[in-house]
């Protein structure tokens, strides 16, 4: 579902306001600029199609004016003229809609085109982010701007632009036609004017307050609603289902304080407008009466004048929403821009080496490193790792042992130092080019809206049906995968919940395989398999790991024994490191951690 | 959707008062040209300069008691709806909470979180403009119809024919578009699946080098949206200039007829310049009514996904009479229990029966998908078996309330939930009686007393939603403080060690051991190491039981046990 807007809120949240209005405002019209022609030619349209509908209720007037005057002189009414008139009004109504359709089917285009344009640059923008960025921002927020602001600018522009030509147009071309056939009768239509002003205002301001407190409000119902929906489970197990409705009934009784306030003062304008309108109906009846006896004007005009009036109260009202609609517009405008401008990974130029030639070592030479580069959180690590070693990283939870994996595949850049793939420095290769070497498997098992098929090959760019198959046959997920249904076209829904925790990572560890890595990046951690499964995914990682060159954040002592190399982290540091025989002799932290886990087992087993 | 309505009964009275209301200020709106003609065929006709001030002056009152009426509908219909809303969110809220595990998963916490939340705001939307314009408009069209043949009948046959050309134009248009409205509805979601899978998958996507292939793979869906956007736009294009044409004709046509009609004396100027406004009033009403039925099929969806909720009643209920179960404390009882679910060829659990008893840790083990958690969470009822019998003390748990079986029971799951509020509104959580000192008793031996007296506020610190200022380790040692607060005859651990470091896990074992003393433990596992001291160790294989035994038992004699240490604690037991 998208977020679509509320119930006709034409006053969106005051929150709403653009920072920098006039820089922003260009900004947005820059996307327009390639259109520049074609949003000429729909202006041009626009004007000659309000001109005509401007023109058309005083021919109609004529009309009925020679009618009355035939009426009251006793003749019979002139049917020569009438008939000629009424031709030309049917000419002009014509031609006024077929330049109305036409503006609207070019600008259908012309807006669609360019909220394309931003959509793309936005997600592409994405993919140029430095991990350091999607840290500090949260998805949902990232996800609204994409969506919900990127959905906002184009509803103003498709509706905004249009109505501001239009609008602008028809209030200028009735006032003229107004004053042309009666100033004195203009002015009384005026005298609505401000009126119409001041409501829009009341109205305005009054809504607005409420939207903003029921929008806060609208959060706090949806945030219960995730939350106990959320730990369903838990609220059923401790019978707290009563209680969470209390806290809903509560919020859920603010909202709708809020929330009628809100419709009623948003829904006031329309009424309140028609009221308006027809208040100057009454008085233009009152004064044109006066008027056409006077003989100051004549009966038709008076029937213009009352089309005019209700003609130009549409504008009115459009106007006040149109102000609003441009200023939220420019408030998405500004949070899209804001992500478009934010500071890039530094591009690079792919180094003439070919990657494929590389050695697996891997080389740290005076590594520093931080999340916040004022606080390194590695200092100096020196670390040689040859080809086809096995690298076990140990910590308890939360002692940044994703640090690690964060500066192997270069998804952070290090602070100082050199760090090297086969000799060669990571700096002096595209980021591609080092991960086109790598391949992890970590806990998060992310997988895509699509078929196992796919999720498979995702690993290796046009990988065939037999590696597929190969790949998952040495994951030891062919089995579940063929008792699917579907087996390999099986679409897995967004989140894989489809499958379970277990099956995900299986498919991660295939999907690593495919794409036949020189290093591999595990995390054994199995939170969610066990030991079955667990020991599958073990054989499995242990056929990958050999002749490669392995990091692994180990959870088996089997590994952790194995390991060419320890290295212990506590609080984001390294803080030990060596092989487990050199590591327990040193009684550091390292043989604390082994013992606590290892040795209660060990007694019993043994 | 019909069904839903069923929902405004207790509005009826403000629905009643808005339609007298609406009908009320219709009436009066419809008025105001036929004292126009009056103030042409009297008033100027007739040279009446009072004429024309007295009928001006009733027209000012019946346009403000208009104005008035409309007020008044405005705020009945935000109330009404509003009102709606609310109701039909708390009874969509409260009926989920009555859910079991297996309905709930039917639809998954994302989707009911979208039906509770957007779904039901379309349908409060589309009863305000239900209430507001599509009551409105039909009065309109109506009244406008009378009026005008009871002004002339003959000049009204003209809408004879404008208005089915207008309602055919617009049924012509609206079904065109509408499928293209619903297929631009599915690219959007399609759109945002992309944008969601492209930043939840960032890692993966970097390290497989796959940016271009997402870059592509949103270009296509951008710009099939762009398309069909274009597409619907452009026919939507057509329906405003039609629709003036049609009026705008008609209107031509009323003053060449209604020209004829006073020439031949039937009819008089005023009248006619009243039937002009009544035609406007006319068409546009049907106009407003075509667009309102564009809303109808988006909350027609969204009335769709309510109700699939709503008439999924939850299978588990209460007993007419619940047992209460005797002296005897927690002896959980399998016999030969069965269960499947729903659409699932083979059971998740099979002919599983044990006993666990008081003072005794049962721990279950077994690969994924050999159905501990489903074993585990048929305790609290989450799931009723099939076949066979689940018994606490022996008493058929289906025979007991659900609230006295739970309240025996301190499950703890595998994924900690935590809730808004203070660190001690979550341990007590709805169970207001626990004493402080059984609270500090809980948080300690749930290893959490270090990280909870760090926080500012200790026990009263605030949680924030779902425990998003917590580490998973956290959330966890407090799930677990939650259940021993309770002090139950029953602990259901369902993994729920696995956030935690080696050496908290470690301890935390060894101060739960003192503290569930008399009580029944029952404890899934994945580490070989939580359950080597286990009373009893009930292995399983594809929902069937393989052994029951104690470690050493079935060390030696159990070959499913024996792989599952193997791949544990090769070197452990060799050293």
């Amino acid at each position: 579902m998208t977020n679509k807007k509320g119930p006709g809120p034409a006053f969106p949240a005051g929150a709403n306001k653009p920072k920098d209005f006039k820089k922003t405002l260009f900004r947005l019209l820059g996307y327009l600029k390639p259109q520049r022609n074609m949003l000429i030619i729909i202006a041009v349209m626009a004007f000659m199609g309000t001109l005509f509908s401007v023109i058309s209720p005083k021919l109609l007037g004529e009309a009925t004016s020679s009618i009355f005057d035939s009426f009251m002189k006793g003749t019979s009414v002139d049917f020569a003229f009438l008939g000629k008139l009424l031709i030309w009004l049917l000419v002009l109504y014509t031609v006024s809609a077929l330049f109305t359709f036409l503006q609207q089917y070019l600008m259908a285009g012309v807006s669609q085109r360019t909220i394309a344009t931003m959509r793309k640059e936005v997600n592409e923008k994405l993919t140029r982010l430095p991990l350091r960025y999607f840290d500090k921002h949260p998805y949902g927020d990232l996800l609204s701007r994409a969506v919900n602001d990127i959905d906002n600018i184009n509803n103003s522009l498709q509706q905004a632009l249009i109505q501001i030509i239009t609008s602008v147009i028809t209030i200028i071309g009735i006032i003229v036609m107004m004053l042309f056939i009666s100033p004195l009768l203009t002015l009384v239509v005026c005298v609505t004017i401000p009126l119409s002003a001041i409501v829009i205002r009341f109205v305005a301001t009054r809504s607005q307050k409420y939207f903003i407190s029921q929008q806060a409000t609208l959060g706090q119902v949806n945030g219960h609603i995730e939350e106990i929906y959320g730990g369903h489970q838990i609220v059923k197990a401790y019978g707290y289902e009563e209680k969470a409705l209390d806290t809903f009934d509560e919020i859920n009784e603010r909202l709708y304080e809020t929330n009628w306030r809100a419709q009623f003062m948003s829904g006031l304008m329309m009424p309140m407008m028609m009221f308006i309108g027809n208040i100057g109906y009454v008085l233009v009846s009152i004064a044109g009466g006066i008027l056409v006896l006077n003989g100051n004007i004549r009966i038709g005009d008076v029937q213009a004048f009352i089309q005019y009036s209700q003609q130009l109260n549409q504008p009115m009202v459009q106007a006040a929403s149109i102000a609003n609609m441009i200023q939220a517009a420019l408030a998405s405008a500004e949070r899209v821009f804001a992500v478009l401008d934010e500071e890039e990974e530094a591009s690079e130029l792919p180094a003439l080496v070919d990657p494929n030639q590389l050695h697996g070592s891997i080389s740290f030479q005076n590594v520093s490193f931080g999340y916040d580069p004022e606080n390194p959180i590695i200092r100096n690590l020196n670390l040689e790792v040859q080809e086809g070693q096995t690298i076990a990283i140990v910590g308890p939870t939360g002692a940044g042992k994703t640090t690690m994996i964060n500066l192997l595949m270069r998804f952070y850049e290090i602070n100082g130092g050199r760090l090297k793939l086969g000799g060669a420095d990571f700096q002096d290769m595209s980021r591609e080019q080092v991960r086109s070497r790598f391949a992890m498997v970590i806990q998060d098992t992310w997988l895509f809206n699509g078929t196992i098929r796919d999720n498979i090959a995702y690993g290796k760019e046009g990988a065939t049906e037999e590696e597929v198959v190969q790949a998952a046959r040495r994951a030891y997920a062919d089995d579940f995968i063929r008792t699917l249904p579907d087996g390999y076209d099986t679409v897995l829904t967004e989140d894989a919940s489809n499958i379970s925790q277990g099956q995900r990572q299986l498919l991660t560890i295939a999907r690593a395989i495919t794409s036949d890595p020189l290093i591999l990046i595990l995390d054994e951690a199995t939170s969610s398999v066990d030991t079955r499964t667990e020991m599958n995914i073990q054989k499995a990682m242990n056929e990958m790991m050999q002749g490669r060159t392995s990091f692994v954040i180990a959870h088996r002592l089997s590994t952790i024994k194995d390991a060419d190399l320890i290295l212990v982290m506590n609080q984001g540091e390294i803080i030990e490191q060596g092989t487990h025989m050199e590591l327990l002799r040193q009684k550091g932290f390292y043989a604390d951690l082994h013992n606590s886990q290892f040795s209660e087992g060990q007694d019993e087993a043994v | 959707m019909i069904e839903l309505f069923k929902n405004l009964k207790p509005y009826r009275r403000s629905i009643l008062l808005i339609l007298v209301s609406l009908l009320a200020g219709i009436l009066l709106e419809l008025y105001l040209p036929t004292l126009t003609a009056s103030i042409v065929d009297i008033g100027i006709v007739n040279n009446d300069m009072g004429f024309i001030f007295k009928t001006g002056g009733w027209m000012i009152v019946c346009s403000l008691l208009a104005g008035a009426l409309t007020v008044a509908v405005t705020y009945l219909t935000s109330k009404v709806s509003v009102g709606f809303g609310r109701d039909l969110r708390r009874r969509l809220f409260g009926h989920v909470g009555s859910l079991s595990l297996q309905e709930f998963d039917r639809f998954g916490t994302a989707s009911l979180i979208t039906r509770t939340t957007n779904d039901i705001r379309q349908i409060q939307d589309v009863v305000n403009m239900i209430l507001g314009m599509m009551t409105r408009a039909p009065i309109m069209l109506v009244g406008g119809i009378i009026l005008a043949v009871s002004r002339d009948a003959t000049l009204s046959l003209i809408f004879l024919a404008s208005l089915p050309v207008l309602a055919g134009l617009i049924f012509l248009i609206m079904r065109t578009a509408i499928p293209i409205f619903r297929s631009l509805q599915k690219k959007t979601d399609r759109l945002n699946l992309l944008l969601r899978e492209s930043l939840t998958g960032l890692r993966v996507i970097r390290a497989f080098n796959r940016v271009d292939y997402e870059k592509k793979r949103f270009d296509e869906a951008n710009e099939d949206y762009r398309d069909t956007g274009i597409k619907v736009n452009r026919i939507i294009a057509v329906l405003f200039p039609v629709m003036m044409i049609v009026m705008n004709f008609t209107n031509v046509a009323i003053v060449w007829f209604g020209g004829i009609r006073v020439n031949e004396g039937a009819m008089q100027v005023g009248n006619m310049i009243a039937f002009l406004q009544y035609a406007m009033m006319i068409l546009m009403s049907l106009i407003m009514l075509s667009m309102a039925f564009i809303m109808i099929p988006r909350a027609q969806a969204s009335a769709t996904r309510i109700n699939e909720v709503l008439d999924l009643h939850s299978k588990i209920g209460d007993p007419e009479k619940g047992r209460f179960a005797g002296a005897a404390k927690g002896v959980v009882e399998f016999k030969d229990v069965t269960f499947r679910y729903a659409g699932a060829e083979k059971a998740a659990v099979e002919s599983v029966s044990f006993v666990a008893r008081p003072g005794e840790t049962t721990a279950i083990i077994g690969s994924t998908g050999s159905g501990k958690t489903t074993l585990l969470q048929m305790i609290p009822r989450f799931y009723d078996a099939d076949q066979g019998s689940i018994r606490i003390d022996g008493v058929d748990i289906r025979e007991m309330s659900q609230k006295e079986l739970r309240a025996k029971l301190g499950y703890v799951p595998q994924k900690a939930a935590l809730f808004r509020g203070t660190i001690a509104d979550n341990i007590r959580f709805g169970n207001g009686d626990i004493p402080p000192e059984q609270l500090e008793a809980a948080i300690a031996t749930a290893q959490a007393s270090q990280f909870v007296s760090s926080k500012e506020g200790g026990i009263e610190a605030e949680v924030s939603q779902a425990g998003s200022n917590l580490s998973g380790g956290q959330k966890q040692r407090l799930s677990i403080a939650r259940a021993l607060a309770r002090k139950p005859e029953i602990y259901l651990f369902d993994d729920s060690f696995s956030a935690l470091d080696y050496k908290t896990d470690a301890r935390l074992r060894a101060a739960l051991r003192q503290e569930t003393g008399d009580a029944t433990v029952i404890i899934v596992a994945q580490r070989v190491s939580t359950v080597v001291d286990a009373d009893q160790i009930i292995v399983l294989d594809e929902g069937k039981i393989a052994g029951i035994g104690k470690h050493d038992e079935l060390l030696a004699g159990n070959r499913i046990y024996q792989e599952i240490v193997a791949s544990q604690q090769t070197e452990g037991e060799t050293a």
